[in-house]
């Protein structure tokens, strides 16, 4: 069975018919999706088009007004208003990487990481330290466990924002714009660890406007537009072939912005 | 211009830096800490309580701050035994003093916890906390950083308001210094003394707050 295949069984992540809606906007209009374990889905879509709220809407963030969203096997059912008890198991399959990065400030590059583990999923404080460490390590960051935050470049706090997410052990990694806040020169830090997580089997959901990490790391592309998913296929389908008028477009002006 | 009487100074600072050390400082500090406590848990109640609450909130703040605490003070100590309910001086002084304070102070910590970023709301509960777990390890952390300056201005203002408990009997620093200066007739020096000793008290307390917000400040960028 191809991994890619949208009718994959076997998906770590099944979206179905999720709406949301803000008052009287519709920001998302009954979105399918599937994600196989170990693929790479980048989302992509103009500013306002509902891709940031459909990431919000898998682990909860945003409640949806209607739809089924199952992670690795813990599925909630927004027909009906879902209890926190739901929301906080399907929470607990994922982890997000935020695009300001949301760092806690008052707590240490160590301790940002560590938190989850150790205060919420009650793993030894001396084994999730180690592992902590081991992951600063792998970073080049070991010899800043134990700066704060503001002390960073934004690279370094974004890097801090993904392994905090890695401490989770979660099944799937939703990434926000990781990259959008960054100055220019600190994005390849932050996507060359991304392509590796992803080259390790990570599941990574990533919304983005990165349209070279889409092509070279994803094996699925999704553009998204008012609120529904326009066009979804593999990234030469949909970056370089798009059968939409609008995905054409703005794939266009992402890559001849002037 | 008369004569210092350094005798009588002399004489009488023992008194009143005793009723400093004895009555104001441990009235303004239990006071405060039990104020603190008032504070936050109205503060909770506006923010995140149903309509109930938070209408019990807001009528409870309102009638602090709508109403002197001279007369808070009265209806506890001279009030209540019309009610049958009669309180010493020293826990009247404390419950009026601390019902003021937390009026005052919920809508600092109210304020504080509305100063920190929604996102950090959102990164609590990604990495799995409950609203309560978020509150007590991420939000107030970070909001008493925020209500250090104007909670150390209640602080302050709250030592120089316990001067209000001589007229309840409470023994502390400015009750001394009345009855020194009605014995002596000396009633300018004595007042003018006991002014400057709360005036060091509250210095010490300015000190004490610029220490605190330095170390509070390690982990915000300059």
């Amino acid at each position: 069975m191809s991994r890619t295949d949208p009718t994959d069984a076997s998906s770590l992540l099944t979206v179905e018919g999720v709406s949301k809606r803000f008052g009287e906007i519709e920001v998302l209009r009954s979105v399918d999706l599937r994600v196989a374990r170990g693929e790479v889905l980048a989302v992509i879509g103009a500013s306002g088009s509902g891709k940031t709220t459909l990431l919000r809407c898998l682990n909860g963030l945003e409640v949806p007004d209607a739809g089924r969203v199952a992670i690795a096997g813990t599925a909630v059912d927004f027909s009906a208003q879902p209890a926190p008890r739901e929301l906080r198991a399907l929470r607990d399959r994922s982890a997000m990487v935020f695009q300001h990065y949301h760092l806690f400030p008052h707590r240490s590059v160590l301790e940002n990481i560590v938190e989850g583990p150790v205060v919420v999923q009650r793993r030894p404080r001396e084994h999730v330290h180690k592992e902590a460490l081991a992951l600063l390590e792998r970073v080049g960051m070991a010899n800043r466990a134990g700066a704060y935050p503001h002390e960073l470049s934004g690279g370094q706090q974004q890097r801090v924002g993904i392994l905090r997410a890695l401490a989770l052990r979660p099944e799937l990694l939703l990434f926000d714009e990781p990259t959008s806040a960054l100055d220019p020169e600190l994005v390849g830090d932050v996507l060359t660890l991304m392509r590796d997580l992803a080259a390790e089997g990570w599941t990574m959901l990533v919304v983005t406007h990165e349209l070279q990490f889409a092509r070279e790391v994803a094996q699925q592309v999704a553009f998204v537009d008012q609120g529904r998913v326009l066009e979804h296929g593999t990234p030469a389908q949909v970056l370089r072939a798009p059968r939409e008028e609008r995905t054409r477009q703005f794939v266009h002006r992402l890559l001849h912005p002037l | 211009m008369t004569e210092i009487d350094w005798d009588l100074v002399l004489g009488s600072l023992g008194p009143i830096v005793g009723g400093a050390i004895r009555g104001t400082i441990p009235l303004a500090v239990a006071s405060f800490a039990a104020g603190m406590v008032f504070a936050v848990v109205v503060a909770l109640m506006r923010l995140y309580g149903n309509r109930a609450l938070t209408i019990v909130a807001r009528l409870y703040v309102s009638v602090i701050r709508g109403t002197p605490l001279l007369v808070q003070l009265f209806v506890v100590f001279y009030g209540l035994p019309s009610l049958g309910l009669t309180i010493d001086p020293w826990p009247s002084a404390i419950i009026a003093f601390s019902l003021n304070v937390g009026g005052y102070a919920a809508e600092v910590v109210r304020a504080a916890i509305l100063s920190v970023p929604k996102g950090q709301w959102e990164a609590a509960y990604m990495i799995g906390m409950s609203r309560r777990t978020s509150l007590h390890r991420v939000i107030l952390p970070q909001a008493s950083r925020v209500a250090v300056p104007p909670l150390s201005n209640t602080f302050i203002s709250l030592v120089k308001d316990t001067s209000l408990a001589s007229l309840i009997l409470v023994t502390e620093l400015f009750r001394e210094a009345q009855q020194i200066a009605a014995f002596s007739q000396e009633f300018m020096m004595l007042y003018v003394e006991a002014a400057i000793v709360y005036w060091v008290v509250c210095l010490a307390l300015s000190s004490g707050q610029s220490a605190l917000e330095r170390r509070l400040d390690q982990y915000v960028a300059h």
